[in-house]
């Protein structure tokens, strides 16, 4: 019954449209209007996303939902969208995130509120924008646009360093970005189209696929982010709001991996294959050091930020494996399946379990104003329901088996130990350093005896907030156990991905 | 001796305006303060007018009059109504802005009109005598206006520096026109082109002239190393002035950039290509990088606008008629944008205040979210931030240098403007993160309100569907 309608115009649009209205809608000092129709508008995007899940075929790689309209002729740019086994999860991610973001904001945000919960509407479009987009240049029309409300959020609503952090944040995007936009003119101009999956198809010879590599590399580096230009994101993180932390956690990060994929590998293999001990080394300096500055930061919110890093090193370990993978099973990419997959389930994990661990560390923070673990201590004696939510994220931070947290990094980790004994073994580090600098944490906030007058008098979670927490628990226990749907969507959209991949794109007279 | 009629047609709009002015000069002595208005209603309807004739006359072929000196071309057509609409655009801006300031007089529409004939001149010249004829015209209109504040030190300072700048930069194209006239024997820019590619050996003189003429180019863009003026003339000078200095000029400009390289000396192609890669990547280096260090945010836009203009040139030296069209996609987005930002200094200002200080739109958002925001939707358009106008200007630009093969020039182009974003940002920093230092709402009058709104929507719809603008310059070039 949704096959004709145009779904993903749908769930771009309708964000978009309603941040507007609400924007305008919000004149009022209370903001309560505004609030109620955000809401209103996350649930409908949420609602209208869901046929993308349960109408989606698993058996094709092919993009589904599809919708092409010209749009700038004169540069043969079209609107043209889609979504596969990768994009199609993230894009429900994002609407659920959401969503819990404005939950999240509702009582904590007094500042002009109504330009808050629109901000949010509109990133939550563009972000999807940029998942569903199938035109390079649609693609960077959405990437970029969505700097804008995210600089805002910051700016705004943000901590004492506000204007600092978004700032950095801003300009960093922003650099990464335009080396991108150059190397897509170049592909535009050997293949006279702007399709994503026409320069899948193009062959390009050796040297241009490095610097074509480098290029996206920067923009997709920065975003992820890789060391070493990972500086933006503890500034950021720390100063955003509690919704800005976890849209950037649970979402943006995951644009930067995503670009990998439908980009990196797929356009220029081989130049991938020939920097992959860069992008290998590159993501266990990620995994391993930012894992140790992890464990000396004082600020919770920081502590997270830097164990994001970490973990989305294992994203990029995961996607980049797959050719010595290949190298040590003589050439098969059968192996590097399960690396690639695992990867992707670690966003679709992370965006939860940091979501739910910004999300805590807000609530905390909403009570006492502080995000310094020296400020807590026995908290469970006074909010045991969220101390309860708490430990179980951080388990799932730390990776335990059984949550969303340990899959993705297992299946990593286990496909690292067919390419190579020791990359498998540093990335392995991280379940202990994992788990160090989350349970450190953990001990040192919710457990012990109280610490002072502050802690004593305060509140358990009201309703509210055990709601949205109780809905992120359900959803880091489910992928945890029943990973299998998650798997099987992505499935058909890996392997031809990994297919793909094992075929040189060098022209033929170059060899 | 037997003199032909020169066919009259395709200066029509010339002819209008230049009737028109002269009428609005002699009706404007019988009107008092009250009646001034009507001066400003007949210099508006000139520009409708005008036009109309071009709309009119706007046609798919190039046709030239007045023994070859004149040309209406679909470059032409398309700039001049370009000049039109964005001068209208000014009048609308600068109505009581002038009022408030004792500046609503005839004269100031006068100068503005002439300043348009020259324009349109500029635009249209097919031999070095229509092109000097057009810019003086256009240049001694703007050295006044930048003077009319009489009892203003600043004002009457900028209009010096202009004024004798300006007429060491003609002299500069003088020089170079005489060099080149001194070797092919003709004014004429189809007979030069013709001339320059038959010039065996030694082409040192033609490259000498060559030069000469782009200086008087590129002072007249504001491209650096030729920009001195640009920022104390668009600080000294009343905004409303400023507002017409910074935009309208700039598209006679490329015009005259293109007519003078790509119709009459495509033969030095390599060589005026170098010297635009200089030119270009200088403005953009020192426009970016000095716009940062500017608290007044007149001289701040200056220094952006000759970052623009480097942007513009990287445009024109690719050498295809896609980057040409890419060059005139770009003044004309400039012209918007440079509309709207000095609008809005024109809109935040009242009498006896100039908001011409960064400082001034601090916590702009508290005391008018919906300025801000337009205000925001102008600085990241500048800033070649999509969704927004200023980014697929940026985008044809560097699509000509990529095609161009000059992928170091692209990189260069793209870090600098990512340095300039900086500034941009600041500007809505200012307006978003800060607290105001003055209470209470902005209440521009509602012409001014309705003007810049309905200009910065327009950079963002126009940003939405760029496709027919972009279609509309590659046609008048032909690509």
């Amino acid at each position: 019954m949704f096959a004709d309608l145009p779904l993903l115009s749908l769930v771009i649009w309708t964000p978009i449209i309603g941040g507007l209205l609400v924007m305008l809608t919000g004149s009022g000092r209370s903001g309560l209007e505004a609030k109620v129709l955000a809401l209103l508008v996350s649930l409908l995007t949420f609602v209208l996303s869901i046929p993308l899940y349960t109408g989606f075929d698993t058996a094709t790689y092919q993009m589904q939902f599809t919708e092409f309209v010209p749009w700038i002729e004169a540069f043969s740019i079209n609107y043209s969208l889609g979504v596969d086994g990768i994009s199609m999860p993230l894009i429900l991610l994002t609407t659920f995130m959401t969503v819990l973001v404005v939950i999240a904001g509702w009582e904590v945000i007094k500042n002009r509120p109504a330009q808050y919960m629109a901000a949010f509407l509109i990133m939550e479009g563009l972000m999807i924008g940029v998942f569903a987009a199938l035109d390079a240049m649609l693609f960077y029309v959405f990437w970029e646009a969505m700097l804008i409300p995210m600089f805002i959020v910051i700016g705004i609503w943000g901590g004492d360093r506000r204007v600092y952090a978004t700032l950095k944040f801003f300009l960093y995007t922003f650099l990464g970005s335009v080396f991108m936009l150059i190397a897509l003119l170049w592909l535009y101009f050997h293949t006279d189209s702007f399709a994503i999956l026409d320069f899948h198809a193009v062959s390009i010879p050796a040297t241009a696929q490095i610097w074509i590599f480098l290029a996206f590399l920067i923009a997709f580096a920065v975003k992820v982010p890789m060391w070493p230009v990972h500086t933006w994101l503890p500034d950021a993180h720390v100063q955003a709001p509690t919704g800005g932390s976890v849209i950037l956690a649970a979402i943006m990060l995951k644009l930067g991996a995503y670009g990998f994929l439908r980009f990196s590998l797929p356009i220029v293999p081989d130049a991938s294959h020939t920097l992959d001990w860069l992008m290998i080394g590159l993501s266990l300096i990620a995994v391993v050091y930012i894992g140790f500055v992890a464990l000396v930061q004082q600020d919770m919110k920081k502590l997270i930020a830097y164990s994001s890093i970490s973990h989305m090193g294992f994203v990029t370990l995961g996607f980049f494996i797959a050719w010595r993978i290949a190298e040590a099973n003589e050439g098969s990419f059968t192996g590097a399946t399960m690396g690639i997959e695992g990867g992707v389930v670690q966003m679709i994990a992370h965006g939860f379990v940091s979501g739910a661990m910004f999300l805590c560390v807000g609530v905390m923070y909403d009570r006492l104003h502080s995000r310094e673990i020296n400020d807590y201590g026995g908290v469970v004696h006074r909010m045991p329901k969220f101390a309860g939510f708490m430990v179980l994220f951080a388990m799932a931070n730390a990776g335990l088996p059984g949550t969303a947290g340990f899959v993705g990094e297992f299946m990593v980790i286990l496909s690292a130990f067919k390419a190579n004994f020791w990359i498998a073994f540093v990335a392995a580090t991280t379940l202990i350093l994992g788990a160090a600098y989350t349970l450190w944490m953990v001990k040192r906030v919710i457990y012990g005896e109280v610490r002072n007058k502050k802690v004593a008098a305060l509140q358990d979670i009201n309703g509210r907030e055990f709601l949205f927490l109780a809905i992120l628990a359900v959803m880091v226990l489910g992928v945890g156990l029943w990973p299998a749907p998650l798997l099987e969507v992505m499935d058909a959209t890996v392997q031809h991905l990994v297919a793909h991949i094992g075929v040189s794109k060098l022209p033929a007279t170059a060899l | 001796m037997n003199f032909d009629m020169p066919n009259f047609l395709p200066a029509m709009p010339e002819m209008f305006v230049l009737g028109m002015t002269s009428l609005i000069l002699i009706i404007d002595l019988f009107l008092n303060e009250r009646t001034r208005v009507v001066s400003y209603l007949l210099a508006q309807a000139t520009l409708v007018g005008a036009f109309i004739l071009s709309l009119s006359l706007y046609s798919g072929n190039a046709e030239l009059s007045f023994s070859d000196t004149f040309v209406l071309d679909p470059m032409a057509g398309v700039l001049k109504m370009a000049v039109y609409a964005t001068v209208f655009m000014v009048f609308l801006y600068s109505h009581s802005y002038l009022r408030e300031r004792g500046l609503f007089r005839g004269e100031f529409f006068v100068l503005a009109l002439f300043g348009v004939l020259g324009m349109m001149v500029l635009i249209s010249a097919h031999s070095f005598l229509t092109i000097y004829l057009g810019l003086e015209l256009m240049s001694l209109a703007l050295y006044a206006m930048v003077a009319m504040q009489r009892d203003s030190r600043t004002a009457s300072e900028a209009a010096m520096k202009y004024f004798i700048l300006g007429a060491m930069a003609s002299a500069m194209l003088l020089y170079g026109m005489s060099m080149l006239y001194g070797v092919t024997g003709t004014l004429e820019l189809t007979e030069l082109s013709r001339a320059v590619q038959q010039t065996q050996g030694d082409r040192l003189l033609l490259v000498f002239g060559l030069v000469f003429l782009l200086v008087g180019v590129a002072f007249k863009l504001g491209a650096v190393p030729f920009h001195m003026w640009v920022p104390d003339v668009y600080h000294g000078a009343p905004t409303a002035v400023t507002l017409f200095i910074s935009t309208a000029p700039k598209l006679a400009g490329f015009a005259m950039l293109m007519r003078l390289m790509v119709d009459g000396l495509p033969g030095l192609q390599p060589q005026w290509h170098d010297i635009l890669v200089l030119l270009a990547v200088l403005s953009i280096g020192v426009g970016n990088v000095v716009a940062i260090a500017q608290t007044n945010i007149k001289r701040m836009l200056a220094y952006s606008g000759i970052s623009h203009a480097g942007f513009l040139l990287l445009g024109v030296l690719s050498g295809t008629p896609e980057g040409y069209a890419a060059g005139m996609f770009y003044a004309i987005v400039y012209t918007i944008m440079g509309l709207g930002g000095f609008g809005m200094v024109i809109l935040m200002s009242r009498a006896g205040f100039e908001a011409e200080q960064l400082e001034d739109y601090k916590g702009l958002n508290q005391r008018s979210p919906w300025f801000a925001l337009m205000m925001l939707f102008i600085m990241f358009s500048m800033a070649g931030v999509p969704p927004f106008i200023g980014f697929w200007a940026k985008l044809a630009v560097l699509q000509a240098v990529v095609s161009a093969n000059l992928m170091w020039l692209a990189a260069v182009a793209v870090i600098f403007s990512v340095i300039g974003a900086f500034f941009y940002l600041r500007v809505i920093k200012l307006m978003y993160f800060d607290q105001a230092r003055e209470q209470g709402s902005l209440k521009p009058g509602a012409d001014l309100a309705v003007v810049l709104s309905a200009n910065a929507i327009g950079i963002l719809a126009l940003g939405a569907f760029p496709g027919a603008l972009m279609a509309l310059c590659l046609q008048a070039m032909g690509a």
